[in-house]
Parts: structure tokens; C-alpha cells; sequence
């Protein structure tokens, strides 16, 4: 579901995110911040963002965004054909 | 060697509880979801939590200094076990209690990924019990806890925990809140 | 096959009202014994059978996406079935009237699709309308007592998927996050397929007859036949039993209703779109609504009467969803309140030119942000009304209403 092949996926669940805004600040090319606060998805499909597809480039970013989330709201999925 | 055993036990604990103070105000302050200037929110995380684990150890230092000093002698049973010790027990108690919450509140945290964030949130939320009785115990237990110099420490350190405290609890504290009470 | 098997349209209520056990043999037979995997899969993928649930999805892939059992099952546990006729859409009245009038039916599909997925347990979910005609159809039959019924809160979003999950194992009827499918990991850690009532109800007929029984009636891209609801403006609100593709304007004839009494209709119920009164002749089936911007939903059709306002009946239905969201998901917490109240605004007359991009903007930002499809859905009946309505948004700018009612 959530995994892609080649590639890492942020997933964000939305039933923990209270919108801080940490993730936005480590990986502002992939999230911008709505008027609430809750993290929008700049690239991709509109009606899959809620997994984020990370370059290998953010990989390291992503990762802090993961751990410094106050709300354990984002995951890191790896590429489907990694397993 | 035993003096400096006993200063450096009175000085590590003043300094764990400053460096506790600064943890708290900046753990409130992320809790707003706001930067501040020159600091964005993944910093200031980043910092509440080194001042944390900063704090700790100089806990542990003053904890330490304190069973290998000859005056106090805390036993193994006193540093977990509260009221038990044979000097001012109550205060000293009290030092115990904000230890071992102290404790549960790291450990807690550093496993908070595999805890969940809901058993992490319920046990961090004991941090606004720990800190107050750090600092009572701090003062009632002190060689210096009533000198000047020292009250005015707790001072400042009580000003900044219920300042932040006081902005805590009002309707403009998070970031968003504008945004957000408009519409509900 | 059998020889009784039903013809024509009337398939999921050949047996009447209230089917008791006894006519439901009668009219049907008896369910085919031990249809395995090997052979139901490949014989409801010939169906074309499509989930009845609103999603749409086809129900042999839904099946197929089952993990297999076999010697892996030994550390692996077994599968789940859940029959869900939580229909929590207030204008839709089919999986009720399934569960009343035709429980057999939806007992044989459950029984089937354990059987063909290996499934260890298996339960019905329903509201509590539809509990009594449930309980009593599974005591006539001593095949049915393992399944275990569970009621279902009369909710929107009660019978969304991971709801559906999260109430069985938790008693609390609200969407979770997912990052597996439910048929890998659902209820207990366990492979669960989740299936419509009305699904299920044609899985028992394909597994009684075949798939090219199952496909005498419909369209090819949308095979068999469908249950829908129709209300609104309408002499009285009905449930049909239509084949696959029939034009929408056909349904609503069927109902009293003509085009004149018209102004538009909504398809697929409060996710749905509307269409407008020119574009009736669509067929009902997802590839010919997707067309319109619409999707077939659970087979709901509202009628919108000519003198009422379009815009404040989708205003009613965007506020009735903002208030059905969970609350558990930022953009749908605060995103949907938003949208009804700039849809309200413009329904009531405010002037403000801005407020339709607004309320699109608004709507388009919610899209895909959040544990289920609710904000999608509302974002598509937002869109639908601004785009089937647009006469009416820019009569509404000079403080007036097109419709005579003006309501």
C-alpha cells in the first residue's frame, strides 16, 4: 500500500500528526505546512499524500524527520523490492 | 577529598536543576509547535532533549558524589527508596521521588519509538510533578537552600517554569491556534 | 448448475420478502459444496463481478489478494471474513434491505468466501436495523452458527474498511492508519477481507450458477445486477434491483420521477458527484460515470427537484460531513468545517467573488490527507457541486437564486 518500488516513501499518519511542523522545517522540498499547521506533500499524486516518495538525496533528512517528530507520526517504508 | 566530594555533590545538583529548568521551559516551548528566533523546531527539540540527557548525568554525578562521601553516606536503598535516609529524610525523600521519576521519564524517552507515543506522553506528563519536587527538595535539603544567592536561583528558575506554564494553558498558545480556533 | 436458477432482473430477492431458510432453498437450491479457491477465484473473475461496497474494486483481485494457505499456514494464522452491511450513508438503504428480505444470500456468499480463502472466523457487522433478521437467519441453519455478528454504530464512516476492522477488535468504529492492506494484516494481525453484503449476496449466486449465468444481464464492463437506492425527489424512497449500465434516467422513471421534476442528481450518495438534469442518460456503472467525474459509490441515487437549490443541498450534506469526520485526522478536522462554511456562505448569496476558488482550493488541499477516503469524498462532491451548479454560484454572487423554491 504504502511501499513503491526503487524508492523510500515518508508515510504520514494522520491520526498522530497534531501539524508542529519539525518535519517541514528538515525536508522544506518535500513538505510545506497548511493553515493549520499539518504537513502538505509537495510532489506526487494529490490522492496519495500521504506517502511522500523521499530521493535518495533526503533519505538522511527524512530519517531525522522520522526521529524528531514529537507525535511518532511519520514512518519510513522501504522500497518493495528491498525486502 | 571528602570536602570536595561534598561541594562537588551540592554544586552538581544546582546545576542539574538549572539544566532541568532550561529542559522543561524549551519541552513546554516545542509543545507550541512555534521557532524561536535563530532556532527552528527541529533544534529546539534537539536541544530540550540534550539539556535533558545533560541534566541527567549531572544527576547521577551529584547522586554519586553524595554515597562516596563520607558525610552523607547515601546508601543504594536511599538513591531509589524515598524517605529512608538517616539526614532530613523528608527532603531528602523528596530527591529520591524526582530521581526515580527522573528515571522513568529518560528511559521512557529514549525507548519512545518502541513504547509508543501514547505510554511516552502519559510518563513524560510526570515531568510537571518531578520538576517541583527537585526544586523543594533542592531547597529543603541544600546546605544553601535558604541563603540568598541560591533562593535567587529558584527564583528565576520558578518565574521561567510558570511563565511558560501560564502561556501553556492560554487559548494563543500553539502556533497554529489562530488558524485553528476559527474554525472550531 | 441448478435448475432453479432465477432469470431476469429480480436475482437477490427471487425468494421474496423475509426469506425464511426454507424458501431460500427453494428458490435457489442449495449453495454449491466446497467451491475451493481454485475454482471460485477464477469464476467470479470471469463474473466481472465489481464490489457493491463503493469502492468499486473488483472482487476476484479483492480475493486473490488473500494470502494462500497451505504449509506456511502452520506459522502463519488463518484468515478472517467480515460481511459488512454497515451502509452508513443516510440515503442509502440497500444492504438493509438485503439483510432483512434476503439474509441467506449474504449468509451462503460469507460461508463461500471463508471457504474459498481458508478463513478460521468469520463475522457479520451490521446496524442494529438489521440485527433481528440476521440473528434469526443464522439460527435456522446449522451451518451459519460460527459466524459471529457484530453491530455496527449508525455512523458515516462505521463501515469504512479499517473501521470496520478497528471496531470488531476494539469497539470503537473509526478508521486507523493503514500502511498494509487488510487482506496482509487486518483484525488481530490476521489476513481479512472485508466485504460488501450486496458483494457477497452474488458471490452465493456466481458460486450457485457461473459467471456466464451472473453476466446474461448488465453490460459487459459492468455485468450482473446491482442493487440502488433512490431518494429525494421521487414519490417515495426505493430500493431497485437494476442490471449493470442502466441509464440513470431509466432508475428514476421507474420511480415516478420525470425529467421535468429534475434539476440534478446525486450518484453515489454524500462522496458522490452530481450530475446534471442533461446528463441523465449515463449509464450506472463506474466506467460510464467515471466519465462524468463521478463514481458509482454503493449505488445511491438522490434526486435534486427542479425548484430546489443545489447549492444549499450540498451545503446540508457538506456540513452534515464535517460533522461525521472522526476528528482524528488535521486536514478532515479542519479542513471540512472550512468547506462548509464557504459553501454556505456562497449558497446563501454572499457576494464575494473569491469564495468559489477559496472553497475549491480549500477542498483540493484536504485531498489524500488522511487516514480514510472522507476528505477525498467530500472534496468530490464539493468539486461536483461547483462544477454541475456553476449558473447558480454566479446567480448566488448577485444575491439571487435560479430555483423557484429558492431553498
Amino acid at each position: 500500500m504504502a511501499g513503491t518500488p526503487n524508492r523510500y516513501t515518508l508515510h504520514i499518519d494522520w491520526t498522530k500528526c497534531d501539524g508542529r511542523g519539525l518535519c517541514t522545517e528538515l525536508i522544506p522540498d518535500l513538505l510545506a505546512r497548511d493553515k493549520w499547521g499539518y504537513p502538505i506533500a509537495k510532489t506526487g499524486d494529490p490522492a496519495a499524500r500521504s506517502n511522500v516518495a523521499v530521493p535518495g538525496s533526503r533519505l538522511a533528512a527524512a530519517g531525522d524527520a522520522v526521529d524528531l517528530c514529537p507525535l511518532l507520526a511519520l514512518k519510513l517504508i522501504a522500497p518493495t523490492d528491498a525486502r | 577529598m571528602s570536602e570536595a566530594m561534598w561541594a562537588f555533590g551540592r554544586i552538581s545538583g544546582i546545576v542539574a536543576l538549572v539544566l532541568l529548568t532550561g529542559s522543561v521551559v524549551l519541552g513546554i516551548w516545542t509543545r507550541s509547535g512555534r521557532p524561536l528566533p535563530g532556532l527552528p523546531r527541529f533544534s529546539i527539540q534537539l536541544i530540550h532533549r540534550n539539556i535533558a540527557l545533560l541534566a541527567s548525568i549531572f544527576l547521577v554525578l551529584h547522586v554519586g558524589s553524595l554515597m562516596l562521601d563520607s558525610y552523607a553516606k547515601l546508601s543504594v536503598a536511599d538513591v531509589v527508596v524515598p524517605f529512608l535516609g538517616a539526614y532530613k529524610p523528608f527532603w531528602q525523600g523528596l530527591g529520591t521521588v524526582a530521581f526515580d521519576l527522573l528515571l522513568a521519564i529518560v528511559i521512557t524517552s529514549l525507548f519512545r519509538k518502541r513504547l509508543g507515543v501514547r505510554l511516552f506522553k502519559a510518563i513524560h506528563w510526570l515531568t510537571y510533578a518531578m520538576w517541583p519536587i527537585a526544586l523543594v527538595h533542592s531547597i529543603g535539603n541544600g546546605t544553601n537552600g535558604t541563603s540568598g544567592w541560591f533562593l535567587a536561583i529558584a527564583t528565576v528558575c520558578t518565574v521561567a517554569v510558570a511563565g511558560v506554564l501560564i502561556w501553556r494553558v492560554s487559548s494563543r498558545f500553539l502556533e497554529s491556534a489562530t488558524a485553528r480556533n476559527a474554525v472550531h | 448448475m441448478s435448475t432453479h436458477s432465477p432469470f431476469g432482473v429480480n436475482r437477490l430477492f427471487a425468494a421474496g420478502a423475509r426469506a425464511t431458510y426454507r424458501t431460500h432453498l427453494a428458490t435457489y437450491g442449495d449453495l454449491a459444496p466446497g467451491s475451493s479457491r481454485a475454482e471460485l477465484i477464477p469464476e467470479l473473475e470471469r463474473s466481472g463481478l465489481i464490489g457493491r461496497g463503493g469502492a468499486g474494486f473488483p472482487a476476484a483481485q479483492k480475493f486473490g489478494s488473500v494470502p494462500r494457505s497451505g504449509m506456511s499456514s502452520l506459522w502463519r494464522s488463518s484468515a478472517i471474513v467480515i460481511a459488512n452491511g454497515a451502509e452508513g450513508e443516510p440515503r442509502s438503504l440497500k444492504d438493509e434491505r438485503l439483510l432483512r428480505d434476503a439474509p441467506h444470500l449474504v449468509i451462503d456468499g460469507l460461508l463461500a468466501a471463508a471457504a474459498v480463502v481458508h478463513a478460521g472466523t468469520m463475522y457479520l457487522y451490521t446496524t442494529a436495523q438489521s440485527l433481528p433478521s440476521v440473528r434469526r437467519a443464522i439460527s435456522e441453519r446449522d451451518d451459519a452458527r460460527a459466524i459471529r455478528v457484530v453491530e455496527a454504530p449508525d455512523t458515516f464512516i462505521s463501515g469504512e474498511a479499517s473501521a470496520v476492522v478497528n471496531a470488531i477488535s476494539n469497539g470503537v468504529a473509526l478508521p486507523t492508519d493503514k500502511t498494509v492492506r487488510l487482506t496482509t494484516s487486518g483484525l488481530k494481525q490476521r489476513p481479512t477481507l472485508v466485504q460488501n453484503v450486496e458483494t457477497l449476496a452474488h458471490v452465493a449466486l456466481v458460486a450457485r450458477y457461473g459467471s456466464a449465468w451472473f453476466r446474461e444481464v448488465g453490460s459487459n464492463r459492468d455485468p450482473g445486477t446491482r442493487l440502488v437506492t433512490v431518494s429525494g425527489a421521487v414519490p417515495a424512497d426505493r430500493v431497485l434491483e437494476v442490471p449493470g449500465d442502466t441509464p440513470v434516467r431509466d432508475i428514476l422513471r421507474a420511480c415516478g420521477a420525470t425529467d421535468d421534476d429534475i434539476a440534478a442528481v446525486l450518484v453515489g450518495g454524500y462522496h458522490g458527484a452530481w450530475l446534471s438534469g442533461n446528463d441523465l442518460s449515463v449509464g450506472l456503472s463506474p466506467a460510464a460515470l467515471a466519465s462524468h467525474g463521478a463514481h458509482l459509490g454503493a449505488g445511491i441515487l438522490y434526486a435534486l427537484a427542479a425548484d430546489q437549490c443545489g447549492l444549499r443541498a450540498s451545503a446540508e450534506i457538506v456540513r452534515y460531513l464535517a460533522n461525521e469526520s472522526a476528528q482524528q485526522c488535521g486536514p478532515c478536522m479542519f479542513g471540512l468545517p472550512e468547506m462548509a462554511r464557504l459553501l454556505e456562505r456562497i449558497a446563501s448569496g454572499d457576494p464575494d467573488r473569491r469564495l468559489a476558488r477559496e472553497l475549491a482550493s480549500v477542498s483540493e488541499s484536504v485531498v489524500g490527507r488522511g487516514s480514510c477516503h472522507h476528505p477525498n469524498g467530500t472534496t468530490r462532491l464539493v468539486l461536483s457541486a461547483l462544477d454541475a451548479f456553476s449558473p447558480d454560484v454566479q446567480a448566488h454572487l448577485t444575491g439571487r437564486c435560479v430555483r423557484r423554491a429558492g431553498r
